[in-house]
């Protein structure tokens, strides 16, 4: 059992990992517009050169 | 200078502001529906000087621009040059924090109810000892932080219903939360050999957040396509100043302001008419579809249109004191008042709230009274509370509502109230007003017989905007006649046009000034007595089979309206409607609304004007068409944005469908119930089961509500 001293921070490290990167996206609004993001896949504005 | 990447060197200065964190200006874009639009919006904006950044969110329809000293005006402009309608809307309204606020706290809570999941399933498959004392502390170390997040709206809301003295669903929400993680925290401390309940109380927080968050997202569309309706007739004025006209908008006029109306606006203030003479539309106050004249010194109020000549009018009351506001005011106080019906949630929740305490304390007592077992005792209770807790219920009904409205507005209409959906569920009897609502509002020539005085009307017509005028001009079109070509036409605003035909002064107008009584215009050709033109209104085309398909329903079909009553009873005959009433005030409206719902009739009031918002606050539920005015449409449960009547009974049948969906849903957490609540009653429930049941219950209620959702 004493592989559990390395899985359980491994497994609590990684689901924090996970919500870090839902926290990141809600800050950077990507949930504030799906509609507009599923069309903004077409745009070909930004392909040459990317939006900052 | 070198760069590793060409690109960036060709990047434009522009492209290197971040996206804006307020943006200065917001625009809504009623039309816009896929890439290449939003690319030409943006980039269109991004041309203008001044214009930092213009961002567009097509689930909102808007763009939000981040710009300095830029008129809405000229943004407006080119982007209709572009061709793309827009409208300003009011304010950069304040972002909405709430649903990102909820969602962040789903987030939270999901993380934490997996994590906390996983330990728990080595606990229920058997780890003992130092294993499960490590992992309820690891357990504890992540849902009570988490817990004490996510479960804020839930504890907020419960503290200041208990503050009122009163219950609400969210007391054994927060009850449970609680205690389940407070008791599973002290076991973890002393290293109880039991299984906690931390999975069960983030399992909890976690299920109802979605729920609530539905809930929001629902109210929030709502909220912002009203704005978006309200926006689309921001009402503006043109105040005469000293050195010349400005357009204001109409909320910054003053008393004793001048101002110009021009054929066709729709009056921004009471006031006093100073100089011209003109013909007032009065259809959206009175229901009367007459024009009636108005010369200087006559009253005009605020929501008429001005139809026939320019006034100047005086301003003696304005933006929230005009007779309109004032009255759209008392509305509004009259609604707020009025107890709402409350939903098939609330009064689930209204009985269930005091069942679970009851139970919870209940079977706390009486273990404690069987087994003297404080600790067993308090588990017991905790797994009834638990497996009581209206996870299920939180979701029953904004699963199925959501998805309902979201279908109805897809089909152009939006559902305002939280409760319409089931108010319109229990409607028998659809009442429609008839101006603006059952008819275009619009005139028509009734049996143009004499072809000759008809080209010659047409002749005189031409040139006026008065409905009558455009009605003879398209009665001529349709019947082939050639419209006589007159000499020196000149509009007499308030009477009629008048002109030269082969050297013979001839006039059209409105029959007193031509001598004659009775309704609609008279032509005087010289010689002869002078002919008169009658008119009767257009039914809306899809009426007939709208009135039709509510019938076949089952539903009974009436109409109240202001006007006379031989206009009446021609639209009603036309449509077939027995129940019809003329020259109802709009008190009289709703007072027969309210003697039908004393018989216990169900009313679904159908409205445009002033005089039916009364009406549309007094019925079971109620529509406005996106035409009607600010005050119908804010009173009315419903707005019809497609201005198709022939939605209505779709609609009827598509509530009573997402009402059984609710009652089915509130059915299936209950069953749930029935079977867990005796288990945990004996001590039987374990978490495991807890978990198990609220997981299957939420997930089998939210298919539920998805089930055939297109």
């Amino acid at each position: 059992m004493n592989v559990l001293v390395i899985l359980i921070p491994v497994s609590v490290t990684l689901g924090l990992a996970g919500l870090g990167a839902f926290v990141w996206s809600l800050r950077a609004r990507q949930y504030e517009d799906p509609e507009g993001s599923r069309a903004r896949i077409l745009d070909d504005r930004w392909d040459d050169e990317p939006r900052p | 200078m070198t760069a590793a990447c060409p690109a960036c060197v060709e990047l434009p200065p522009s492209a290197t502001v971040p996206v804006p964190a307020r943006a200065d200006l917001v625009l809504h874009l009623p039309d816009i529906h896929c890439a290449a639009c939003i690319a030409s919006v943006e980039r269109t904006l991004g041309a203008e000087p001044g214009v930092r950044e213009a961002r567009v969110n097509l689930s909102l329809r808007r763009v939000f621009v981040s710009a300095a000293g830029v008129e809405p005006e000229a943004l407006i402009d080119a982007l209709a040059a572009a061709g793309h309608r827009a409208q300003r809307l009011d304010a950069a309204p304040a972002r909405d924090t709430g649903s990102r606020d909820l969602l962040m706290r789903m987030g939270v809570a999901g993380f934490a109810m997996m994590n906390v999941m996983l330990l728990s399933v080595a606990v229920w498959s058997g780890a003992a000892e130092a294993t499960a004392h490590l992992f309820h502390l690891i357990s504890a170390a992540i849902a009570l932080p988490a817990v004490a997040f996510s479960g804020r709206p839930f504890f907020a809301s419960a503290l200041s219903a208990l503050r009122a003295g009163r219950l609400n669903m969210d007391v054994p929400i927060s009850l449970a939360i609680l205690l389940a993680a407070g008791v599973s925290f002290f076991g973890a401390l002393v290293g109880a050999e039991r299984p906690g309940w931390f999975d069960a109380a983030l399992a909890l927080t976690f299920f109802l957040l979605i729920g609530r968050y539905l809930d929001h997202a629902g109210r929030r569309a709502a909220r912002s396509a009203a704005a978006d309706l309200a926006a689309l007739e921001a009402p503006q004025a043109i105040r005469l100043e000293g050195q010349g006209e400005r357009v204001v908008r109409a909320a910054d006029l003053a008393a004793g302001d001048l101002i110009r109306v021009r054929p066709g606006d729709r009056l921004p203030a009471d006031g006093v008419v100073e100089a011209g003479a003109s013909d007032l539309d009065r259809a959206a106050l009175t229901g009367e579809t007459q024009p009636c004249a108005v010369a200087p010194g006559g009253a005009v109020a605020a929501g008429e249109v001005n139809l026939s000549g320019p006034l100047t009018v005086r301003v003696t009351h304005a933006g929230r004191d005009t007779s309109l506001a004032r009255l759209a005011e008392m509305v509004a106080t009259a609604e707020s008042q009025r107890s709402r019906h409350s939903g098939l949630a609330d009064r689930a929740a209204a009985i269930y709230a005091p069942l679970v305490h009851i139970l919870g304390a209940a079977a706390f007592i009486a273990w404690f009274w069987a087994t003297r077992d404080g600790m067993r005792s308090l588990d017991v209770a905790i797994s009834v509370l638990v497996i009581t807790c209206p996870c299920a219920l939180g979701l029953a009904v904004p699963a199925v509502s959501t998805v309902t409205t979201a279908r109805l507005f897809r089909q152009g209409l939006l559902v305002k109230s939280r409760t319409a959906l089931e108010r319109l569920a229990e409607v028998d009897m659809v009442v429609f007003d008839k101006t603006g609502t059952l008819t275009t509002g619009e005139a028509r020539l009734r049996d143009p017989a004499d072809l000759e005085a008809l080209a010659l009307a047409a002749g005189l017509a031409r040139g006026s905007a008065h409905p009558y005028s455009r009605a003879i001009c398209a009665a001529a079109a349709e019947e082939g006649v050639t419209p006589a070509a007159l000499e020196e036409v000149t509009e007499i605003p308030g009477s009629g046009v008048e002109g030269l035909w082969q050297g013979a002064r001839v006039r059209l107008g409105r029959p007193a000034w031509l001598g004659l009584s009775g309704e609609g215009v008279a032509l005087s050709h010289g010689a002869g007595a002078p002919a008169l033109f009658t008119f009767e209104e257009t039914l809306r085309p899809e009426a007939a089979e709208a009135v039709a398909a509510i019938r076949a329903s089952g539903r009974d079909v009436a109409l109240l309206s202001g006007d006379a009553p031989a206009a009446v009873a021609r639209v009603a005959e036309a449509l077939g409607i027995e129940a019809a009433e003329a020259g109802f005030s709009p008190q009289d409206k709703a007072d027969w609304l309210s003697a039908r719902a004393a018989e216990g009739r169900r009313t679904l009031m159908v409205g445009d004007g002033l005089n039916d918002t009364g009406a549309l606050t007094v019925a079971h539920a109620s529509l406005a068409p996106a035409s009607a005015l600010d005050a119908a449409r804010s009173a009315a449960d419903v707005v019809l944005l497609s201005g198709r009547l022939d939605r209505i009974a779709p609609m009827l049948a598509t509530a009573r469908g997402a009402t059984a969906r609710m009652r089915q849903n509130i059915a299936l957490a209950g069953a749930y119930n029935i079977v867990a609540v005796p288990l945990a009653l004996v001590g039987l429930a374990t978490p495991f089961l807890a978990a198990l049941a609220m997981s299957a219950s939420s997930v089998t209620v939210s298919l539920n509500a998805i089930r055939g959702g297109r």
